[in-house]
């Protein structure tokens, strides 16, 4: 374990903060050797200190690759299961009645390697539902490069992904597996910072924002969440990770009672509630 | 408590499994072929069977079908754990009335999600 100087770490920390909403505390320093270690060795630095020092002579394509290297892409299939239940189940038919033959547009906002959207992709498919658009967005270009390309290892296929999702969406290629042509082509992938505008993709139905905001402080919580709000339609839903909430953060969203991790304007989520 | 039969040829992999298995809650007994797993189940059938392919005296899947045709043999949620991991294999185990599909190596969270999957958990 190499500390890195305090001036050093405070430089490190700053800019992943700008770059990326993260907060990089004292108690994460452990994450800066695990996580940037094996960068600089890719980079052919001699340490993650002299990583630093580059970054700190302005190297923008390693501060770049460093706040990728530092966000955390964990994910599997179905993760959390509910969030999906409540989609499949809740949102998916609430929105059909509401406004037959106009096609849902949906967002996974940090949408990692894909395996959300592709969860979507494939509940979508087994509910026939042909027109919905599934946008999905990372500031990562490197696990979006992993999304598009739709393969997955034998362990990530055998988390969250029940057998028939499998044989039914899937194809072996050698030892990995590859989502067929018939979901991928369901997902578009753009890469995307949480912390730059994004009214360019329009409103949306059902956004998808999970595990991201706790990496943030209290401030950037707010503010995205309001500019979320912004982007949400007025009958629509926000999907948050379990230990998120906008509570306390922002007016523009309310807990849709008795569902834990959705969200909505205040209207909708009032009128959820009296249904 | 639910009860789940762990099917494997290897001690070693009976172990490993037995100790996942009773961590989310079961009591496990053990076979070691196919046939003694059969007689198991008609002892008394278990609410989940992990169940290895390839083995001595009877293979996993020809118990399966033959488990299926006893009474009550539809109950178990029966768990495929096999190195087998080809496409043709997983099918033809779900056509025989596999509820779940593991493909080896695994650890306690694929058995964990897989029972969470079929509804043990």
């Amino acid at each position: 374990m190499t500390a890195l100087l305090s001036n050093k770490f405070e430089f490190l920390s700053k800019d992943v903060k700008t770059r990326t909403g993260l907060i990089l505390g004292p108690e994460k320093a452990y994450l800066v050797d695990s996580r940037l270690g094996p960068l600089a060795r890719k980079e052919g630095f001699a340490s993650v200190e002299a990583l630093v020092d580059a970054m700190m002579r302005g190297d923008r394509k390693m501060c770049v690759a460093a706040s990728e290297a530092l966000a955390t892409h964990e994910t599997f299939f179905f993760r959390d299961k509910t969030p999906f239940d409540l989609f499949e189940k809740t949102i998916m038919p609430s929105l059909k009645t509401a406004r037959p033959g106009r096609p849902m547009k949906i967002w996974c906002a940090a949408a990692s390697s894909g395996q959300e959207p592709y969860s979507l992709g494939m509940i979508l498919d087994e509910a026939g539902e042909r027109g919905a658009d599934i946008l999905a967005t990372d500031m990562s270009a490197q696990v979006l490069e992993k999304a598009k390309a739709g393969v997955y290892t034998q362990f990530e296929v055998q988390r969250g992904l029940p057998i028939q999702k499998l044989v039914k969406h899937f194809e072996q290629v050698g030892e990995t597996w590859k989502v067929k042509p018939h979901i991928r082509q369901r997902v578009r992938f753009e890469q995307g910072n949480l912390l730059d505008d994004f009214s360019r993709y329009g409103k949306m139905d059902v956004i998808f924002c999970r595990n991201v905001l706790i990496y943030f402080d209290i401030d950037t919580k707010a503010k995205v969440l309001d500019r979320l709000a912004n982007q949400l339609s007025d009958d629509g839903f926000l999907l948050l990770g379990a230990a998120e909430t906008v509570v306390g953060l922002t007016d523009s969203l309310r807990p849709v009672p008795g569902h834990r991790g959705l969200y909505a304007k205040p209207e909708t989520a009032a009128k959820a509630a009296a249904a | 408590m639910k009860t789940c039969l762990v099917v494997d040829d290897s001690r070693v992999i009976r172990k490993v499994a037995r100790k996942i298995v009773e961590d989310i809650g079961f009591a496990v007994e053990e076979a070691a072929d196919g046939q003694q797993a059969l007689d198991a189940c008609k002892k008394a059938m278990p609410d989940a069977v992990l169940l290895d392919w390839n083995m001595p005296v009877m293979n996993g899947l020809d118990f399966l079908i033959k488990l299926r045709k006893e009474p009550n043999g539809t109950k178990p949620v029966v768990v495929f754990c096999t190195t087998e991991n080809d496409m043709s294999h997983i099918t033809q185990a779900l056509r025989a009335g596999a509820d779940e599909y593991v493909m080896k190596p695994f650890d306690g969270d694929i058995i964990e999600s897989k029972f969470a999957e079929t509804g043990l958990v």
